[in-house]
């Protein structure tokens, strides 16, 4: 069913009990052509793609749990481009472009909100290094603009204009095309646009075995819904990505950490863009419903555990309450955590692996979020050639025996 | 937030007194010229990220200031054992204490 004008009238007018299924619940079939390891946004985005630009329709999306119940429901809704390197701003470049036009693309609001995200600068050298940044987009055809003090806070008034705090604002850098979206648009609407091509979304179906012949090439996975045998596998399994490699015998240059977030108590609203600041940690928006999204920083060690420790997002609160000093009453309504796998250099693994038809996309680290549109985008045209798309060529797994890193620790810095 | 055991203390701290420094028992190439890329990559990159049992290195670096091992449950974040640098790790018992 097509969403149009009409058909919101009509349905808003009768109760909207005639709604269908957006999409199937099929059982497993023998065999695919290309079998993707994860429902996350990334991996429903790749299904999509490689059913609508290369024709490849017999494919199956395996998710251990449900749609979106990963990382793509919790994350922080961030999107924007303005990364360092030039890698990564073509990567990062392409999904903002696709933002653009997706509620359209999957006739399908995924609400993309261009309200601006607003990196701070706290000192003489953030002002330094920000203006590069600022720069080094534009020379790459990114918008990303300086914005003074003053400029800061007209943008964003309810900033902390005090000059006696520890780290008081000294400017900032705007892209104005950045923002946010709905998280679980994205999984649901290209989970509904795969599904409308022909590919079988299976849920509860959690990847036991990569099933490989005797020459080593992969011929299907094992998983708890029985085997399914499969021409191509693409692994996009985010924060479990090393172990399910592992069933290949790929040893990856993944970590997994925990991630935290966190909401308030909904109210009026009082946010103007996303907010962010790298030097003490903190970033901010505000959802449509009126809660204010904080992102909090990783656990400093190894864990599965989908939990944070308190301290991380006591360390964050405590920089929101001096960022934005209205927002010392408000409570917090949810606190979470999610499982990223966090490659050395910061950047994502878009491509082949040593073994003959496994593919893998991983290593989005604490930022992958904004990338969705793109990452599946890049990787569906991967797995359908067999050869890297050109955007996603320098974000290979050999990169960590060659050498050739993209390394956004800095540019990219802890907020994503 | 953990506690955790510093073998050399023998006091069971908050995580905040200890900075976690990475995977354990891994050691550089002693011989650069003969190290192939391969090698070079394996040991600066590739991690073993398991879903359970984990050897780390940690410091304890607002205490006594050493580094120690420790085995964890990289599920509970139970900690199995903790263990001087320099020893070899333990034979694993079977269940994690917590």
């Amino acid at each position: 069913m097509k969403f149009s004008l009409i058909s919101l009238l009509k349905e808003g007018l009768t109760g909207n009990r005639g709604w269908p299924r957006q999409w199937r619940d099929p059982a497993p079939k023998a065999a695919y052509d290309v079998v993707i390891v994860g429902g996350g946004g990334h991996g429903l985005a790749t299904a999509y793609y490689l059913a609508k630009e290369h024709g490849i329709r017999n494919v199956a999306v395996l998710e251990k749990g449900w749609l979106g119940g990963g990382n793509t429901g919790r994350n922080t809704t961030v999107v924007r481009s303005n990364y360092l390197w030039e890698e990564s701003e073509r990567l990062y470049e392409h999904a903002m472009k696709l933002w653009e036009t997706l509620s359209d693309d999957l006739n399908y609001n995924v609400m993309y909100s261009p309200r601006g995200v607003l990196m701070l600068a706290h000192s003489i050298h953030d002002v330094q290094v920000g203006k590069r940044h600022v720069h080094a987009n534009r020379l790459a055809g990114i918008d990303n603009e300086w914005l003074s003090r003053e400029e800061v806070l007209d943008f964003c008034p309810i900033l902390n204009p005090a000059t006696d705090i520890r780290y008081p604002i000294a400017g900032g850098a705007l892209q104005r095309r950045g923002g946010t979206a709905r998280h679980d648009a994205v999984a649901w609407g290209y989970a509904r646009g795969a599904d409308r091509f022909g590919v079988d979304i299976i849920q509860n179906c959690e990847v036991k075995g990569i099933i490989r012949d005797a020459s080593g090439k992969v011929i299907g996975v094992e998983t708890t819904r029985g085997y399914i045998g499969a021409g191509k596998v693409g692994v996009v399994a985010a924060g479990h990505t090393s172990v399910v490699m592992g069933m290949a015998g790929v040893r990856m240059p993944l970590e997994s950490y925990p991630l935290q977030a966190l909401v308030s108590e909904p109210i009026k609203p009082i946010m103007p863009c996303v907010l962010m600041s790298n030097a003490i940690h903190a970033y901010m928006s505000q959802s449509d419903k009126g809660e204010l999204v904080i992102g909090a920083g990783t656990d400093q060690y190894v864990s599965y555990s989908q939990t944070g420790g308190l301290q991380i997002a006591q360390a964050t609160i405590e920089a929101i309450c001096e960022l934005f000093p209205m927002t010392r009453r408000l409570r917090m309504l949810r606190n979470w955590g999610g499982i990223v796998d966090v490659t050395p250099d910061r950047s994502p693994i878009i491509g082949k692996t040593p073994v003959e038809g496994l593919y893998v996309n991983c290593g989005w680290g604490t930022g992958g979020f904004k990338a969705t549109p793109g990452s599946g985008h890049v990787f569906a045209a991967t797995i359908a050639k067999g050869e890297p798309h050109p955007i996603a060529a320098p974000f290979t797994l050999e990169r960590f025996t060659t050498g050739r890193l993209i390394d956004e620790a800095a540019a990219a810095a802890v907020a994503h | 937030m953990l506690l955790i055991l510093c073998p050399y203390c023998q006091s069971r701290r908050a995580e905040l007194e200890f900075r976690n420094v990475g995977a354990a028992h891994i050691s550089r190439p002693s011989d650069p010229q003969t190290t192939t890329d391969a090698q070079w990559g394996e040991f600066l990159y590739q991690r073993d990220n398991p879903k359970g049992r984990i050897a780390e290195r940690w410091l304890h670096i607002h205490g006594c200031g050493r580094y120690f091992n420790a085995i964890r449950d990289t599920i509970s974040d139970v900690f199995v054992t903790t263990y001087k640098s320099g020893e070899p790790p333990p034979a694993m018992p079977s269940e994690a204490k917590p």
